[in-house]
């Protein structure tokens, strides 16, 4: 299976790269159609996507809204800039936590690799303050199965009498 | 580190300023000062935050004078790896759910009638 990269770049950039096995066209609708977003831009184990806005012409807008299904959520909105069928997305993208994070400016390129795709996701924040914060911010939903994570580690070394 | 330290750690990491300070600090160490400014807080809220970060340990200050400058701490830098490795975690899981779907649109591909 291909590896993921994610790495950051100069003062303001995140670039995310990933090999699939399915032709650009196929990895380019699932990046634009909703009904298939929704099977897997999802995040950690539980959470859904029960609103999936994605009008994908330039200037058409962007609406992600996730839930844990637990009264937990947050959205993303955004704007796509230019489309180039099956090769290159620009969109500007921000989260809402619910005060909107500064604009993401997302390129993300589809390049043919053999029978597959590879994927090239280049992020640019307004500056390195931003960038560190979005780090840390996107982090939260993984942060918080690592806490359910924790909550059972806590609770077996406490079972065990590990704990004083 | 026991399930006493381990949980400080991970309370100063529920806080989302505290875990922009860490980021902050991972680039340079910073006086209280230099970062109230970035922040937009003033200086006892940064400090509060900061005593909180030096007592789960991710945080540790120099003297320097009359400064006291802060840096990330070994922990705190496990602690950072640890977030960039959860963040991947999180992308790597959608990204395996998009492999079956796309597995799937393959096996059904042609799509027949269902086309918009």
């Amino acid at each position: 299976m291909s590896q993921m990269t994610l790495k950051t770049e100069g003062d303001t950039h995140v670039v995310v790269t990933r090999r699939f096995a399915a032709p650009p066209a196929a990895v380019y609708r699932a990046h634009t159609d909703p009904e298939l977003i929704q099977k897997w831009m999802l995040g950690p184990e539980g959470w859904t996507m029960p609103v999936c806005i994605n009008e994908a012409r330039p200037g058409g807008n962007i609406r992600y809204e996730w839930t844990d299904g637990k009264g937990r959520g947050f959205y993303l909105t955004g704007q796509f800039l230019e489309l180039r069928p099956y090769s290159r997305i620009v969109h500007v993208e921000r989260m809402h936590l619910p005060d909107p994070t500064p604009d993401n400016h997302v390129e993300t390129t589809f390049e043919p690799d053999g029978q597959g795709t590879l994927m090239i996701m280049r992020m640019t924040l307004p500056d390195a303050k931003t960038r560190a914060a979005m780090l840390a911010t996107g982090m939260e939903t993984g942060m918080e199965a690592s806490y359910v994570r924790l909550e059972g580690m806590l609770k077996s070394a406490q079972d065990a009498g590990a704990h004083v | 580190m026991d399930s006493g330290s381990l949980d400080s750690v991970f309370s100063a990491l529920a806080d989302p300023t505290r875990r922009a300070i860490l980021a902050r600090l991972a680039k340079s160490e910073a006086t209280v000062m230099e970062l109230s400014e970035p922040f937009d807080m003033s200086q006892p809220a940064i400090s509060q935050h900061l005593k909180v970060l030096e007592d789960a340990g991710l945080v540790v200050r120099r003297v320097d004078g009359a400064r006291r400058p802060r840096r990330l701490s070994h922990d705190g830098i496990d602690a950072m790896d640890e977030w960039l490795a959860m963040l991947r975690k999180a992308l790597e899981t959608n990204y395996e759910r998009l492999d079956d779907v796309l597995a799937t649109v393959n096996r059904r591909a042609p799509k027949k009638g269902s086309q918009r």
